[in-house]
């Protein structure tokens, strides 16, 4: 007994113990998942962005480095913080508040002083960066616009938010990611694939190396360049045109529906947004609610639109066989439905207008009759407007385009559901509706769903439905961009309308004949749409806006596009001579009418949008 | 006298390789805990370079002590021992302190713990007097004599202060056991330590309360026998007050360090960040080993330094985390064969020096494992101690391998033993 003792007590310890181990490493877990967040730290890497590239090659944003100084509280020394502060140009106060906030973050750990200085800034502070211990640069990589259009069309990358991160895991907070523009619909092919490192960590939580060396490491992949639509020289153009202007041109290639220009006034340098003060130019570009810069308006802007829809409405005439190209309508100071008031026109008082003319002179009394014929087929309103609005429709209206821009209106096609939810079921009259026959009343477009209309007209009853994306480097573009979206008018019944519009250049009373370019057959429609907004709650009548529509060249279109000018009054004013100078940039390269060019660079609309705000009593249409 | 040329066969060649296994296994677990890819410093200012040279003296130590006549030890015992409680009682003069302990003597680079050496020494001093043909441990005045043999130096050591060195000398109890002490000395003892850990768990007056009920049980069932009265209401009364005057010194003597260490191994407290840090972090690093381990020099809370003193006291918990349940519990094996080896080779000495110095070998090594890897595992408090063999540190190794190798040559002398 007394030799077994301790050999018992030996045999026995070691079981317990045995049984001790098993419990700690295979029976309870809580360990192993302790260790895992305290032994090592998994850190992004972060890919390159794509780059983006206009149509022709020209490179729009590449990517910079930028350089963010950090400061590890700790190391810190007594340091010249006028220095310090002289060569950040930051305020004293300011310096104070950060490093008391690196501080309370932590001691150890390193944590953003200034960020995103500009190599300029970089290059003063790296020559003294070594008088102040504690600090270092980290240099990260943002965007380096080599352009100053387009701001709108290209976007601009932000810091995610709590609520992206939440909903996509992709994201961790502190990444950056395309949050408008083409930035962001095509985000996850410009954003790379993120590389994780895993860096061991020590028990102070500080970076001791490379875990498990580095097996467990993926290297970061490179977004895509890509290459999209945007012509820059047409899109710099039209950017100049519309400077102190508000509104929108949008500028399709009808063969492809590839967007050529999408210009929305005012706009802003992309520059803006990048570098130490993006938190400062953003606030003000977001806070400008009268100007509204962020504001797409090429996409998002509803507008009436106008007698360019006068075209459609011809079109769907002749498609339901309710009028051809000889029949006359003879106008008497406009169409008279019964109202009180005639739906005005500017037809000289008798003239007789086929439809030729009454589409180059606009003349609102053929289209009223017009609408009214082709609702009235029907046995009711309800089933004709049904059907006018499918024909409408089919031209992209009234709804989403769904294609690769990052934001858009549906616009508005009244149908027979509209109506009935408005007026009640079988009380819709054609009369009821009939400024719809020349784009006004409850017909709303934005300026690129009237340009991919033009587009289908120049196309003869055909689009494709407008796109950004030219170009993926290594990937097909969507089959969506490339398919053929068919009209529901047959191909015939276009070259009449087609011939009216032409004569809107070419004949003498044409609302577009001042504008006519020498050497290319240009096809349009002026517009002028009226406006109403509201002015310190009150529902007030506005100038008009001044709206073109127009392809180029007659035969074999190689442009279509579509001019918004907020209040510039009737469509032959600002809208189309604007027109004509884009198809002739586009086309020619370089502008003869020179006197012309310079009227519309130099023109202002300011005046006529501050009267608006001024709470002065004001004229319209002046 | 003609076998003297063969001790290398009358060696026992599986404690030789059983301290070897355990002495390279431990390097390299220290290596792991110290290995730092700082190419700049040299091999020497880290503790496995140094390990290194420790070992090698090992080597010559060992080589020397097989040389040296067996009878040696026996003979010089008291004189070592005597050596050994000056050098104790010399750190008080000339001792340097390190992490709050005057526990070494600074020689250059190197220091030495002399309460290292004063385990073999304190060994070959109670085996020589236990030996003795007129010593009989029945006896009060030789056991009095035999208690201050053991306890002279923990008493010097204690407040160097080495609580937990002092502690070792515990592990005698056994080798006086096995020599023939009353079994009431290790009873009595055993009790004290359990009554003293429930008494921090639980209220004295609980304490107190199941002792009465106990005691009344046990005096109904034996009855019978005409049990004394006196004796039971003695016991009783020494469990209460002995339940009251621990919860007294808990509460006023002990310091709260102390206290903080008891409440935590007996969940009394749930403390991961301060005084519970190191229990915590070596249980993580051990539970972070699973089956397999993850690999030498690939253990996350190693290489992050998580684990305090993990080089020296902590270095279980390298091995349980880079060799996983199956390496740790083949090292546990190792200490379990070493020890069941040298207890084996004890009972087999035909001199009752060699068999009592064998014995408490075996004692003071299984008290080292013992406490040393509890506590590693989180269910002990933390006492400084360390692993034998394993533990950085050249007087540990020195002071073991002394220790070990010195009942190895009384062992393969056995047979000259007439």
């Amino acid at each position: 007994m007394r030799k077994a003792l301790l050999y018992l007590l030996v045999i026995l310890t070691g079981i317990l113990f045995i049984g001790r181990l098993f419990y700690l490493q295979i029976y309870d877990d809580s360990f192993k998942l302790q260790s895992e967040s305290n032994a090592y730290k998994r850190i992004k890497v972060y890919p390159e962005r794509g780059h983006i590239y206009d149509r022709n090659g020209q490179l729009l944003v590449a990517n910079q480095p930028s350089y963010d100084l950090m400061v590890i509280p700790r190391k810190v020394k007594p340091f010249d913080s006028l220095m310090l502060c002289e060569l950040l140009s930051i305020s004293k106060q300011d310096l104070i508040k950060k490093l008391e906030k690196a501080r309370h973050y932590s001691p150890r750990l390193p944590s953003l002083v200034v960020g995103q200085m500009s190599k300029i800034e970089y290059a003063s502070l790296q020559e003294k960066i070594r008088k102040f211990e504690g600090f270092y640069i980290q240099k990260r990589s943002t965007r380096d616009y080599q352009t100053t259009i387009g701001a709108n069309v290209l976007g601009y990358i932000a810091e995610v938010t709590p609520q992206k991160v939440k909903e996509n895991p992709y994201y961790q907070s502190g990444d950056l990611y395309g949050k408008s523009g083409v930035e962001k619909s095509y985000e996850e092919i410009l954003r790379g694939v993120k590389g994780v490192k895993y860096l061991q960590k020590d028990k102070f939580n500080r970076d001791i190396g490379s875990y498990k060396q580095g097996a467990l490491d993926t290297m970061p992949i490179n977004g895509n360049d890509i290459k999209i639509t945007i012509d820059a020289k047409l899109q710099e153009y039209g950017e100049a045109l519309m400077v102190n202007k508000r509104g929108g041109i949008v500028a399709i290639e009808p063969s492809s529906g590839e967007i050529l220009a999408l210009v929305s006034a005012p706009s802003y340098n992309p520059g803006l947004l990048v570098g130490r003060q993006r938190s400062k130019n953003f606030t003000k570009l977001y806070l400008d609610t009268i100007a509204r810069p962020l504001y797409d308006r090429g996409l998002q802007a509803q507008y009436p639109p106008g007698s360019p829809f006068k075209l459609l409405n011809a079109l769907i005439g002749l498609e339901e066989g309710v009028i051809n190209t000889t029949g006359r309508v003879t106008c008497r100071n406009g169409f008279h439905y019964g109202a009180k008031k005639p739906l005005g026109c500017h037809c000289s008082y008798g003239a007789s207008n086929d439809l030729n003319k009454a589409i180059f002179a606009s003349c609102n009394a053929y289209f009223g009759s017009t609408y009214k014929k082709i609702i009235d087929k029907y046995p009711n309103a309800t089933i004709g407007l049904k059907h006018w609005s499918d024909h409408a429709k089919s031209f992209g209206l009234g709804n989403f385009l769904n294609n690769d821009l990052s934001v858009g209106s549906k616009g508005r096609i009244p149908d027979d559901k509209f109506y009935e939810r408005w007026y009640g079921k079988n009380r819709v009259y054609s009369t009821f509706t009939i400024s719809n026959a020349i784009g006004q009343g409850e017909v709303l477009t934005t300026p690129i769903q009237l340009a991919n209309m033009t587009a289908a007209i120049a196309n003869k009853g055909y689009y494709f439905t407008p796109h950004i994306i030219k170009e993926i480097k290594g990937e097909k573009i969507a089959k969506k961009y490339t398919t053929k979206r068919v009209t529901t008018i047959s191909k015939e019944h276009f070259a009449p309308v087609i011939q009216g519009m032409f004569d809107v250049y070419e004949q003498p009373g044409g609302t577009g004949y001042r504008s006519r370019v020498k050497g290319i057959e240009i096809c349009g429609k002026t517009g002028t749409a009226e406006v109403k907004g509201k002015i310190n709650g009150v529902t007030t009548q506005l100038t008009d806006h001044s709206i073109f529509v127009a392809f180029a060249p007659k035969d074999n279109p190689k442009i279509a596009l579509a001019v918004f000018v907020e209040h510039g009054y009737w469509g032959g004013r600002w809208a189309a001579p604007m027109a004509s100078l884009m198809i002739e940039k586009y086309l020619k390269g370089k502008i003869t009418r020179t006197d012309l060019e310079t009227r519309m660079l130099t023109g202002s609309l300011q005046e006529e949008y501050d009267k608006y705000i001024s709470g002065e009593p004001f004229t319209i249409n002046k | 006298m003609r076998n003297k040329g063969n001790i290398l066969v009358r060696l026992d060649w599986l404690l030789i390789v059983l301290y070897f296994a355990l002495v390279i296994i431990g390097w390299m677990s220290i290596y792991s805990a110290s290995y730092s890819s700082d190419t700049t410093l040299s091999m020497l200012s880290q503790p496995h370079g140094r390990q290194q040279i420790f070992i090698g003296l090992s080597i010559v130590l060992i080589i020397l002590i097989l040389s040296i006549e067996a009878k040696f030890y026996e003979r010089f015992s008291s004189i070592i021992y005597l050596v050994s409680l000056l050098s104790l009682l010399g750190l008080f003069v000339f001792g340097k302190t390190i992490s709050g302990a005057t526990s070494w003597y600074a020689f250059g680079g190197f220091s030495i713990q002399p309460s290292e050496f004063a385990k073999f020494a304190t060994s070959l001093a109670l085996a020589k007097f236990l030996s003795d043909t007129q010593t009989n441990i029945k006896s009060l005045n030789d056991l009095i004599k035999i208690f201050v043999i053991i306890f002279l130096p923990a008493l010097i050591i204690v407040p160097q202060p080495d609580p937990g060195s002092a502690l070792v000398y515990a592990a005698f109890f056994f080798v006086l056991y096995r020599e023939g002490l009353s079994p009431v000395y290790l009873l009595l003892g055993f009790s004290a330590a359990t009554l003293f850990v429930l008494t921090l768990v639980l209220d004295p007056l609980i304490i107190s309360i199941i002792c009465f009920v106990l005691a009344v049980l046990f005096f109904l069932k034996n009855r019978k026998k005409k049990p004394s009265k006196l004796l039971y209401i003695t016991v009783l009364s020494a469990c209460v007050g002995l339940s009251y005057s621990v919860n007294y010194i808990f509460e006023n003597v002990f310091e709260q360090r102390h206290r903080d260490r008891f409440n935590i191994v007996l969940g009394k407290e749930v403390d991961t960040k301060g005084i519970g840090y190191n229990t915590a972090q070596s249980e993580i690093a051990i539970g972070n080993g699973g089956w397999t381990g993850k690999g030498w020099l690939q253990g996350t809370q190693t290489k992050g330094g998580f684990v305090p003193e993990q080089h020296t006291d902590y270095i279980f918990s390298t091995v349980g985390e880079e060799w996983g349940f199956l390496g740790s519990s083949f090292v546990v094996l190792l200490f379990v064969a070493l020890i069941l080896r040298i207890l084996h080779r004890a009972e087999l000495q035909k001199s009752k020096f060699s068999r009592v110095y064998g014995y408490s070998v075996a004692a003071i090594l299984f008290f080292h494992f013992l406490i040393n890897i509890a506590m590693v595992m989180g269910v002990f408090p933390t006492v400084g101690i360390p692993l034998p063999f394993f533990s950085y540190g050249g007087s540990g190794l020195w002071g073991f391998t002394i220790l070990l190798f010195i009942f190895i040559k009384l062992d393969a002398n056995k047979i000259n033993e007439w």
